[in-house]
Parts: structure tokens; C-alpha cells; sequence
């Protein structure tokens, strides 16, 4: 494909729609900090009801992120940083949108890994992706990574956003990029916030209940 | 004594120096005697004239390019404590020393100062980077342009390829084939022409060929570097709206 095809494919996909996906995935993350495990269960349960969610999952999730998240990597490999004599927020903001590209990439690797590749390997159900999350995220070295994984996260969808409204020519004088900067920057800030407020979540005590009864399952069948 | 005098205050440069284009990289001090006004080039000048350097060796003159001596020609790009910029406007004066005076090496170096900005020319020739009236007979004049419109272009042909926004891109190096800012205005400059307008699609399809416009990754360095103070990032996003139009009026066949 030509080179300007494929990247305005890698940009249209950073949005849809793996942008929309990434607000979805805030939201019902943040109905276990609104509602604890009744109300994040709900969420999980809303969604896997979908029709199809086996082919919706691999059409919005899956081969869009492999596509964005390959060519991604290689556009951060081409990059040649030069914040030390060009030190502007806008070449900061250049340097970590692709900082936090690679780290989303390890990240979303092994966050599927323990979650969604679990269900699929039957070690854990739908239901029991609330006291996983509370086991995981109690071990502070864990939550220490999952906090990097969902802030990096969020200031890739954020400052992508802002970069997109560039690359398809919505945002095109100085005045118009800034106020986007600002719009941006907010929801960077409030979409964090939201993913934050979803792990400390995880971490109280009812979310643990479900897992002592998961185990109690566990150790009957085996 | 009077040479002792004018003498007395010294200024310090760091010199990055290449014999030739496959050369090692070296760099080399000078102390010259501080002269009242005083800029990069005819600090090199002074170089040139007694090619002595800090420890009292006589070398080989520095070599460098200069044309216009009043920053409208572009040849004088070098990078000058850091920033890449025009050396016949870098004062003396509003530099900290010891000042230091490096190639920009995102073109290929000829020897010392000398780059080789090829590539900029060529990227102007892809594009298209001008209007074509020839023909076999006089085709009288060509639609008026708006003043409105007058303005804004101008600022945009001031553009004297000079290269400091390639050089100022972390996007423009040798892992890419990214054109730069500059040839993206001209294409903007040349589209918004009334004349040069009826060949817009043209300059369109060059920009979303290889190393086009899909190479801008929005640092917008350039536009804080630019000496002529062109608007790139707004050229920039302007072409990636109309190369996005354009895109989807092939794709409908309008
Ligand atoms: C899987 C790992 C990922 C990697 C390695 C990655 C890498 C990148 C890189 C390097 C860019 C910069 C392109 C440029 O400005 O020239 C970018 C842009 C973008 N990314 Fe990602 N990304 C990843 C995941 C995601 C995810 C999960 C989302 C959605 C939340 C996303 C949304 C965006 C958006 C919206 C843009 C802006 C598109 C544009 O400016 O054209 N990315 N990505
Ligand atoms: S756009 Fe500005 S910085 Fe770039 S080549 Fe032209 S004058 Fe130099
Ligand atoms: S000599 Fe022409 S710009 Fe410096």
C-alpha cells in the first residue's frame, strides 16, 4: 500500500475505532468505581450480550489495534527526537505520544494476556473479571504497572486525538490547534482520572468476595 | 599598542570541522579579536583571513557558503549553539560563548560549514513548486488574484529554502524520506496561485506520494524555527485537508 493510504489508515483507526473502544472501556471500568462489582458486572455483561461479539471484537478491537499498534511502533522507530535544543511543549508532546505508544503496546500485550486470554482459555469467567482485576491490582508492583498502563494509555488517546484533528485538516490555524490542545489535554486528564479511579476501585474489599468464591470453586472441581 | 587594545576582548568559538564528505567530524577552537557588530560570518572571515586556531597552529581555513549577507538567500544555514539559523544575522553580541558553530547534518556535509541541500531542490521539482504559462502562443494575462488572498500567499513565498525547518524536524532523517516543511508550503503557495490553481491536483498527488505529507508526525518545530516566519504547521494542515479531499473525490470519482 502507499505510504500515504496506509498512514491515513493507522490515524482514521487510532479513532475508529479504537478511540471510541478506549472511552467505552473507561466507562464501564468506571461502573466498578460507581457501583462496585453489581455495576461492573452489568457493564461486562451488557457488552458479551452483544450479537456477534466474536466477530465484533476481532473487526473493532483486535485488527485495528494490530494494524495501529504495528505501524505505530514502526513510526516511533523513525523518529530522531530533539527535545534537548528544541524544547517546545509541542516537541514534547511529539516525543511522548510515541513513548507512550510503545509503552501502551507492552501494555495492552500483557493486559489481554491476563484478562481476556484467560476467558478464552476457561481459567476464569466474565463474572470473575472483577475479583481478578481486585488480585491483581492488590499486589502494589502490579498496580504500580497497571497506573503507567492507563495513564500512558490515556495521553496517547488524548494527544492522538489532537493529532488527528491535524492530519485530517479539522484543526488547521494556530487558534484552532490550541483550543484543541486545551480540549485534549482535558480529557487526557479526566479519561486518567476515570481509569485511576476504576483500579483503586478494584482494590476494596468487595470485589475480593466473588474471589474467594471463585477459588472455593476452583478447589471443588480440582 | 593600539593592537593590544582593540585585542584585548577575545571571542570564543567551537568550530565543528569535516576535511570532506566521507571525512571524520572534528572540532576545532578559535579566539579572534572582538570587533563592535560583529556576526558568524565575518567571524569566519576573520578565520579566513589568518587561519590560526586557538593553540596558535596555522590550519586550513574553515569553509563555509554566504551569499546575500542580509538573511534573504538562505546559503549561510548552520547550526549556532544549537539552533540552526542564518549565520550572517547571528550577532556576536546576543551569543553565549563559547559559541558553537556545527554543520547541519541532516543534509550531506561537504566540508565544514558546507552543506549540500540537494535534496530541497529536488523535493521543489517533485511538487512542482512552480507555474506553467509556457505555450506556443500568448495566452494574455491570467486570472486576478485577491488582495486578501495576496497577503497571506506572500508571506508563504518568502520562503528562501534554507533548510533550518529539515533540520529542525525529527521527522526529517535518514530513516525516512519525509520531503520537510518547506516543499508542503510551496505547494500551498502554488495552489492558492490562480494560474498555478489549474494544476492543483498535481502538486495534490505528489504530496500523498512516499514521503509526502503522510511524513509529518506534528512536533511543528519548524514553524518556531522558521526565519521568515512562514506559517508551516497551518500549510501543513491546509495540504492535509485538501490532499484528504482530494483522496476521497478520487475515490467517488468526482
Ligand atoms: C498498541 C500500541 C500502540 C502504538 C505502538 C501506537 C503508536 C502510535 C504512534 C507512534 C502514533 C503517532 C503517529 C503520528 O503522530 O505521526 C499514534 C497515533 C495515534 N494513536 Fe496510537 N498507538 C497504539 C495504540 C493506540 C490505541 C489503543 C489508541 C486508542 C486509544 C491509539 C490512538 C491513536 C490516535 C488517535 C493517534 C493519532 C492519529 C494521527 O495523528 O494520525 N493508539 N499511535
Ligand atoms: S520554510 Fe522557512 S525554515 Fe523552511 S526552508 Fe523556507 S525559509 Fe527556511
Ligand atoms: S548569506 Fe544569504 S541568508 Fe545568510
Amino acid at each position: 500500500m502507499k505510504g500515504y493510504y496506509a498512514r491515513k489508515l493507522h490515524s482514521l483507526l487510532g479513532v475508529i475505532p479504537l478511540a471510541l473502544f478506549f472511552i467505552e472501556h473507561a466507562l464501564t471500568n468506571f461502573g466498578a468505581f460507581e457501583g462496585g462489582p453489581e455495576r461492573f458486572n452489568a457493564g461486562v455483561k451488557l457488552l458479551n450480550d452483544l450479537p456477534l461479539i466474536f466477530v465484533l471484537e476481532w473487526v473493532l478491537i483486535y485488527l485495528p489495534l494490530i494494524y495501529h499498534g504495528v505501524y505505530g511502533l514502526y513510526i516511533a522507530y523513525q523518529a530522531k527526537p530533539n527535545n534537548g535544543h528544541f524544547n517546545y511543549e509541542r516537541n514534547w508532546r511529539y516525543l511522548l505520544q510515541r513513548i507512550t505508544g510503545v509503552i501502551t503496546f507492552v501494555y495492552i500485550i500483557w493486559h489481554v494476556f491476563e484478562t481476556r486470554f484467560q476467558i478464552t482459555l476457561g481459567n476464569v469467567t466474565h463474572e470473575g473479571l472483577g475479583s481478578l482485576m481486585h488480585d491483581i491490582v492488590t499486589q502494589p508492583v502490579f498496580f504500580i504497572l497497571y497506573l503507567i498502563g492507563v495513564v500512558s494509555a490515556s495521553f496517547h488517546f488524548a494527544n492522538g486525538l489532537w493529532s488527528f484533528l491535524v492530519a485530517w485538516g479539522i484543526t488547521v490555524g494556530p487558534r484552532a490547534q490550541r483550543v484543541s490542545s486545551y480540549v485534549c489535554m482535558t480529557l487526557f486528564v479526566l479519561v486518567a482520572l476515570m481509569f485511576i479511579l476504576s483500579l483503586v476501585a478494584f482494590r476494596r474489599a468487595e470485589f475480593q468476595e466473588a474471589s474467594v468464591w471463585i477459588d472455593t470453586v476452583k478447589s471443588v472441581l480440582s | 599598542m593600539a593592537e593590544a587594545t582593540a585585542s584585548s576582548k577575545k571571542v570564543k568559538f567551537m568550530i565543528t570541522r569535516q576535511d570532506g564528505p566521507d571525512a571524520a567530524a572534528y572540532t576545532e577552537e578559535f579566539e579572534l579579536p572582538y570587533r563592535p557588530g560583529m556576526n558568524v560570518i565575518s567571524a569566519l572571515m576573520e578565520i579566513q583571513r589568518n587561519p590560526v586556531n586557538a593553540k596558535g597552529e596555522k590550519i586550513a581555513p574553515v569553509c563555509w557558503e554566504s551569499n546575500c549577507l542580509e538573511e534573504v538567500c538562505g546559503a549561510c544555514s548552520m547550526v549556532i549553539n544549537g539552533k540552526p539559523r542564518q549565520a550572517c544575522a547571528a550577532l556576536i553580541d546576543k551569543l553565549e560563548q563559547p559559541i558553537r558553530i556545527q554543520p547541519m547534518k541532516t543534509f550531506p556535509v561537504v566540508r565544514d560549514l558546507v552543506i549540500d541541500r540537494s535534496r530541497m531542490f529536488t523535493a521543489l521539482k517533485r511538487v512542482k513548486a512552480w507555474i506553467p504559462i509556457d505555450g506556443t502562443y500568448d495566452l494574455g494575462p491570467g486570472p486576478r488574484m485577491p488582495e486578501k488572498k495576496r497577503q497571506w500567499a506572500y508571506e508563504l513565498s518568502k520562503c528562501m529554502t534554507c533548510g533550518v525547518c529539515l533540520e529542525s524536524c525529527p521527522n526529517v532523517n535518514d530513516k525516512t524520506d519525509f520531503i520537510g516543511p518547506a516543499a508542503i508550503s510551496q505547494v500551498r503557495l502554488f495552489n492558492s496561485h490562480p494560474t498555478g490553481e489549474m494544476n492543483k491536483e498535481e502538486r495534490l498527488e505528489a504530496l500523498m506520494q512516499d514521503g509526502g505529507i503522510e511524513g509529518c508526525g506534528n512536533s511543528q518545530n519548524c514553524v518556531r524555527s522558521c526565519p521568515k516566519g512562514i506559517p508551516l504547521t497551518t500549510s501543513i494542515a491546509e495540504m492535509n485537508k485538501q490532499t484528504t479531499k482530494h483522496m476521497f473525490k478520487q475515490w467517488l470519482g468526482v
